[in-house]
């Protein structure tokens, strides 16, 4: 098995030239780049037998990889802030057409003023969309959500593209060994290419011409079931690529010494690793905390969420993005789930690392007593948003 | 590659009931696709009248099989399908069925990109000069003088000259042609599938509803257009340009119609000034000018835009 | 016209299939009605060419017209070269 020294980005290479994708089509944006020169060059060196379409933009990229997954090859495209945003609409007629696809997003903040560092504000925005989407939290991670998501997209259950999520710089950037298993393993664990239908000349049906505003629901109703069916197919997949290549994450969520615990600290991508060193560290001073990881924030894990939370006494809910009038998004869905509950508990959500800023084990840890102390004075409360600013602004607190 | 009239099969590559309005040169278009092309034609249409004639789901005019795709990524989208279907080793003609808005307008960029790389595609402009679909709204292929709902006065500013450009974009293969000359048409697409690269057609398409004139007489209006030089067909191919044959006697200015034959045919144009008919005249002129000297230019073996050397 | 949605593996999808009617018939959109005098009708094909919905045919008879579906746009008519087909009010 061989282990290579990789960033994050060289590790979504590896990923899609294990994957035998045969059309990639991308345009560079900080700091994706050094995926599709990778990719470039693993194609030029005959590594990896596929065409690469120099596309003009983004919104050209999706739309390109699209039209050859809809002929029938496995395709594949990565971007980030900007241009996902300039992707958008394509990424509607994608889901839309049940057609499935990878792609993987570096997450970026989103401008003005331009920044090239990690948020998670651009692939919280694709949420609506019908794409699966999954973020990692290291290297190892990354790869294999990526081959992973091709399983995943072309199960007979699904059809759904996937977005795999990997926070800029921090993973996108950084070396981490990565086991990028051997192609016959893979070859034998993942099938060629499947899909719903194929537009080809070898029948006369075409997509996406009009419909009655009634066959339309029925269509969007039906994205929605495959949606749900996503879940099974996830966590199975999960599973079967513990029992062939011995890495298993659990599925939607990854519970991190959460199952004896009275509080939880709730949180997607790469920041999740600096939680569970905080955890660590409460943890020797006799603080009862663990991590909740969600993996999935779309199908959003509901029935985990529920269930791990019911016994909690609080949980802290940390956002690297805000959806600007309410709160930060995975603390919206967190808590919207938690209204399921007779008796939720406390609830807080904390925006923090908003445009880069640099979020480690110690400012969890404080943050996470400062959440632990108020319930246990106060009692049950449910704070929507707080700040948790730079050292150089004053601690904010916005009434809501 | 001789086409007869008696002899061309009659097969439905448009089938009839579809949502176009009555007289429409788009559906007169597509059939003339099929009889060229035939069943390998795979149909990328972006947003605009192409995507509602279709009619609706799970019925569909188009005996292609046809993606449909947002406005501005009929190009890209094509390109990928082109590049899937070598990889899998399957025998597809890409074709392109655009509106002008979403060629010279909405789509250009992905048009240009597409070009450049020369992508495996032929792609149509069905050029009906303005945002039919949405309602009869300009385009920059609109021309001058013309009325629309964005433009009441006339438009102001010139048609853009979309089939030069792509030459400048070294393509094999760039055509003009009309519904008004099927036959043109179809020799045409004919070349065009028969070259490995971004192949370019811009139809020049009347509408009765936008141009406002009876719906009987779209091939008529198509024809003027011709007669009168506002619509020029040409070839250019393996760097010779060449005039098309059915333009060929309008080289000449004197016989060519004056141009109000041409607009007063159209209620578009129904309140032309003098100034707007001498502006079109100079305009015609200079045009017809212009593809004069580099048809000879490049019968000098002059290079118009490289491509031998592709 | 709709509730018929093409389904595949237990999925409704946006996928449509090449028929005739996808507008219903068409026909009831006339307000003038072609008419072809074949006394005058010379087979020369020119409206089977120019019409833009193929409701015209070619058959031993010469050109016969689909009523069900034609628009009565006239294209037809103005492109005989010898005046065979009249545009008759639909009634």
């Amino acid at each position: 098995m061989p282990i290579l020294p990789l960033t994050g980005n060289y590790a979504v290479a590896w990923a899609v030239k294990r994957a035998k994708v045969k059309v990639i089509a991308a345009y560079p944006i900080t700091p994706q780049t050094t995926i599709v020169e990778k990719l470039s060059e693993m194609v030029e060196k005959g590594e990896l037998s596929a065409k690469m379409i120099r596309v003009e933009s983004e919104h050209s990229a999706l739309a390109a990889v699209y039209g050859a997954a809809i002929a029938g090859a496995r395709a594949f495209t990565a971007t980030s802030s900007h241009g996902l945003l300039y992707m958008h609409e394509v990424l509607w007629w994608v889901a839309g057409s049940r057609v499935p696809l990878v792609m993987a997003v570096v997450t970026r903040a989103i401008g003005p003023p331009w920044n090239i560092w990690t948020d998670h504000s651009d692939i919280w925005g694709q949420r609506d969309t019908g794409w699966i989407i999954a973020m990692a939290e290291d290297n190892q991670e990354v790869f294999d959500l990526t081959l992973q998501a091709f399983r995943i997209t072309e199960d007979d259950k699904v059809n759904l593209p996937m977005i795999v999520g990997l926070d800029a710089f921090i993973l996108s950037h950084t070396t981490a060994p990565v086991d990028v298993l051997e192609q016959e393993d893979v070859d034998a664990w993942l099938p060629p290419r499947k899909q719903l239908y194929v537009i080809d000349p070898n029948n006369r049906f075409s997509m996406g011409n009009i419909a009655t505003p009634k066959d339309y629901m029925m269509l969007r109703y039906d994205i929605e079931k495959a949606m749900n069916n996503a879940r099974e197919v996830i966590k199975n997949i999960d599973k079967e690529y513990g029992k062939y290549f011995g890495r298993s994450y659990g599925g939607l969520v990854e519970c991190y010494k959460c199952s004896d615990s009275k509080y939880l600290i709730i949180l997607a991508g790469a920041w999740a690793g600096d939680a569970k060193e905080a955890v660590d560290r409460l943890r020797e001073e006799g603080l009862p905390v663990g991590v909740l990881r969600i993996r999935f924030i779309r199908p959003f894990p509901v029935q985990e969420v529920l269930s791990y939370c019911n016994s909690m006494k609080g949980v802290l809910i940390m956002d690297r993005s805000i959806s600007f009038g309410n709160a930060g998004p995975l603390f919206i869905e967190v808590s919207s789930t938690l209204g399921n509950l007779g008796k939720p508990p406390a609830m807080k959500g904390v925006l923090a690392g908003i445009g880069g800023v640099d979020v480690g084990y110690k400012d969890i840890s404080k943050i996470m007593k400062k959440f632990i102390g108020e319930v246990e004075e106060q009692g049950w409360f449910v704070k929507r948003q707080e700040w948790y600013m730079p050292y150089e602004y004053e601690f904010m607190d916005i009434k809501s | 590659m001789v086409f007869n009239l008696r002899l061309e099969p009659d097969k439905k590559y448009i089938r009839p009931g579809d949502a176009a309005c009555p007289g429409c040169p788009e559906a007169m278009g597509l059939r003339y696709l099929g009889m060229a092309l035939g069943d390998k034609v795979i149909l990328v249409v972006p947003a605009g009248c192409s995507a509602v004639i279709q009619g609706i789901i799970p019925k569909n005019a188009f005996h292609f099989p046809t993606v449909n795709i947002v406005f501005a990524a009929a190009a890209s989208t094509a390109a990928g399908m082109a590049t899937a279907y070598e990889m899998l080793g399957k025998d597809a003609i890409v074709v392109v069925w655009a509106g002008d808005g979403g060629t010279a307008d909405i789509g250009f960029a992905s048009l240009s990109g597409a070009a450049e790389r020369n992508d495996n595609i032929i792609y149509i402009c069905v050029d009906n000069e303005a945002y039919m679909n949405t309602g009869i709204q300009r385009s920059s292929l609109t021309p001058y003088g013309a009325w629309t709902t964005t433009t009441w006065t006339g438009k102001r500013e010139h048609k853009k000259d979309l089939p030069l450009i792509m030459i400048s974009h070294r393509v094999p293969y760039v055509a003009t042609a009309s519904i008004a000359y099927p036959q043109d048409f179809i020799a045409k697409l004919k070349k065009a599938a028969s070259i490995k690269g971004f192949k370019y057609i811009h139809l020049h398409a009347p509408c009765p509803v936008g141009w406002k004139f009876d719906a009987d007489k779209t091939v008529q209006v198509a024809k003027l257009a011709i007669e009168t030089g506002m619509w020029i067909l040409f070839e250019y191919y393996k760097g010779k340009f060449s005039i098309s044959p059915p333009s060929r006697p309008y080289a000449d200015k004197n016989k060519r119609k004056p141009v109000i034959e041409y607009l007063k045919v159209q209620g578009r144009f129904g309140n032309v000034t003098d100034e707007i008919v001498k502006e079109l005249e100079q305009r015609i002129d200079e045009i017809w000018a212009w593809y004069l000297m580099l048809e000879k230019w490049s019968n000098e073996g002059k290079d118009i835009g490289n491509l031998v050397k592709r | 016209m709709s509730g018929s949605l093409i389904r595949i593996k237990g999925f409704s999808l946006p996928l449509s299939i090449s028929s005739e009617g996808s507008m219903g018939k068409t026909g009831s959109w006339r307000t003038f009605k072609p008419v072809i005098d074949y006394s005058k009708c010379v087979s020369c094909f020119m409206c089977w060419l120019y019409c833009p919905f193929s409701v015209i045919s070619k058959s031993e008879k010469g050109v016969i017209i689909d009523y069900e579906y034609c628009k009565g746009c006239g294209v037809c008519s103005n492109v005989c070269p010898v005046k065979a087909i009249v545009m008759v009010p639909e009634r």
